[in-house]
């Protein structure tokens, strides 16, 4: 299936979508997949800061620990809790459900990153 | 997505794993099913009903001849000339020094033995007995290209295969097998696994595995009957729980029986390579001692994962570790020192930078 075309995608299969003044940042459909059974999410908290590029979190299945890197500059506004108390939701819907922070930036320069056709190219989807 | 690599070895099970929709890994130089339809779902339905895997890349070495006997007793820390024809039985190879090389499963056969090995040892076990049968009249064939084996496991596997199986299962004896015929195939029937629950482990020649596998799941095409493929993830979630060592894990040439749990596979009546450092070690004590350990929170605490005491002063190491999809928490097998081995003496693991609450507890941590 292609991934949704409404957002943008990191080489390290994020995932951030525009959402008014904030950005929603999940990881993709091709990464849980790869992850398989995911069994604990980790997050940051509300109101912490992150440079482009820093590990705000991480995903684990039963085979594997992954590490979540944020494509961009911000401070983290919300945190979905649902997904830390119910991790398999990341596996049936990574992209709505599944997100997991929204932070507030002024670096939003989507165009550095790519698009859905772009990325699912690059993994062969 | 990753194409397969060429130069894997493929059982005869390639195609039905490809159709079923399998996650495949390179296993030991083997092309194997990591997952079908999850590995948490898999586990369950191996718990709740039954699951077939595909073992074939476990090695199957056949030794025969006049003094097939006194090689595998030389070689085997357990007392396997004991065994009456028909019987199988868990037992260590060790070298001198009485580290592990592979855990195997020994069957007598009218006219030879049967060594199940590891897929990553098999190599090293057939030079090992290459060296050990000297001028012994001996003859080692490996018999893994030239056969398959299936794992069926569950809590309806006998009900479901005293149905299918020209001799009702339920009739063999706990790590006993029995040969069977069914049209042009001779197949052998073990009552054993490596899932904490009742089942079989199926070995047949590689021309009539398609068809067995199609027998196996006949109804397959429509009802099921409960039975679904599980890969090798479930298989390692499941001898987890079942608190089953794992070879590379709990098993290796640094590790001895004795440390291990495995005391009771270690002969004292017959001589063996390695009974007399292994004799030494049960005499001194061990130096370690695996343990079973519930880990608090959902971090899995994984190979590798060094256990502190209070203080901070390293007390042992993690060797496996997962969640229990059974239990609902993480659990973990070590290697600690002595006095830690207690149960209910709390530790901490240090889960990637974490220091994080453990407790030694019984194991296995699951019994069906």
């Amino acid at each position: 299936m292609p991934s949704p075309a409404d957002r943008v995608y990191t080489d390290t299969h994020e995932w951030m979508k525009q959402d008014g003044a904030e950005v929603v940042v999940g990881v993709t459909q091709f990464a849980v997949n790869a992850l398989s059974d995911v069994t604990y999410v980790a997050l940051p908290p509300v109101g912490k800061k992150f440079s482009a590029s820093e590990v705000f979190g991480e995903v684990e299945s039963v085979k594997a620990t992954s590490e979540l890197y944020l494509p961009i500059a911000g401070t983290v506004s919300r945190v979905n809790a649902t997904v830390q108390g119910d991790p398999a939701i990341l596996n049936s819907d990574p992209y709505e459900a599944g997100w997991l922070i929204a932070i507030k930036t002024d670096a939003a320069d989507m165009s550095a990153f790519m698009t859905a056709t772009e990325y699912d190219a690059k993994n062969e989807l | 997505m990753s194409s397969t690599t060429p130069d894997l070895q493929k059982t005869c099970f390639s195609d039905y794993h490809r159709k079923h929709g399998a996650k495949m890994v390179d296993f030991a130089g083997w092309d194997m099913p990591l997952q079908y339809a999850g590995i948490v779902a898999e586990h369950q339905h191996t718990r709740q009903a039954m699951s077939i895997f595909d073992v074939s890349h476990m090695g199957r070495l056949k030794i025969s001849g006049r003094e097939s006997n006194q090689l595998v007793e030389l070689v085997c820390t357990r007392n396997v000339g004991h065994f009456a024809v028909g019987r199988s039985g868990y037992s260590l190879i060790c070298n001198a020094a009485g580290g592990v090389l592979d855990d195997v499963i020994v069957s007598r056969f009218e006219n030879h033995w049967l060594i199940v090995c590891n897929a990553s040892n098999r190599e090293k076990i057939k030079a090992w007995l290459d060296i050990h049968r000297e001028n012994l009249n001996v003859k080692v064939e490996d018999e893994t290209f030239s056969t398959a084996m299936v794992s069926i496991q569950g809590p309806k596997v006998m009900e479901y295969l005293d149905g299918l199986l020209p001799e009702p299962p339920s009739a063999i004896k706990r790590y006993h097998f029995q040969v069977q015929h069914y049209l042009i195939a001779t197949f052998n029937v073990f009552r054993s696994g490596y899932t904490g629950e009742d089942g079989v482990e199926i070995i047949c020649g590689k021309n009539v595995a398609q068809m067995a596998v199609n027998f196996l799941g006949r109804s397959d095409s429509g009802d099921t009957g409960g039975l679904k493929p599980a890969g090798l993830g479930a298989r390692d979630t499941l001898r987890l729980e079942a608190g089953m060592p794992l070879y590379g894990h709990e098993l290796t040439e640094a590790i001895d029986p004795i440390s291990a749990g495995l005391e009771w596979a270690v002969a004292r009546d017959k001589e063996f390579i390695g009974r007399e450092a292994l004799e030494n070690i049960r005499v001194r004590g061990a130096q370690q001692q695996l343990v079973g350990l519930e880990i608090t929170g959902q971090r899995i605490a994984r190979q590798g994962t060094v256990l502190s005491n209070e203080k901070g002063e390293p007390v042992g190491v993690i060797t496996s570790g997962s969640i229990s999809p059974t239990l609902g928490k993480v659990i973990a097998m070590a290697y600690v020192e002595p006095p830690i081995a207690q149960i209910g003496t709390r530790v901490l693991a240090d889960v990637r930078g974490t220091p994080t609450d453990a407790a030694v507890v019984a194991l296995p941590f699951y019994r069906r």
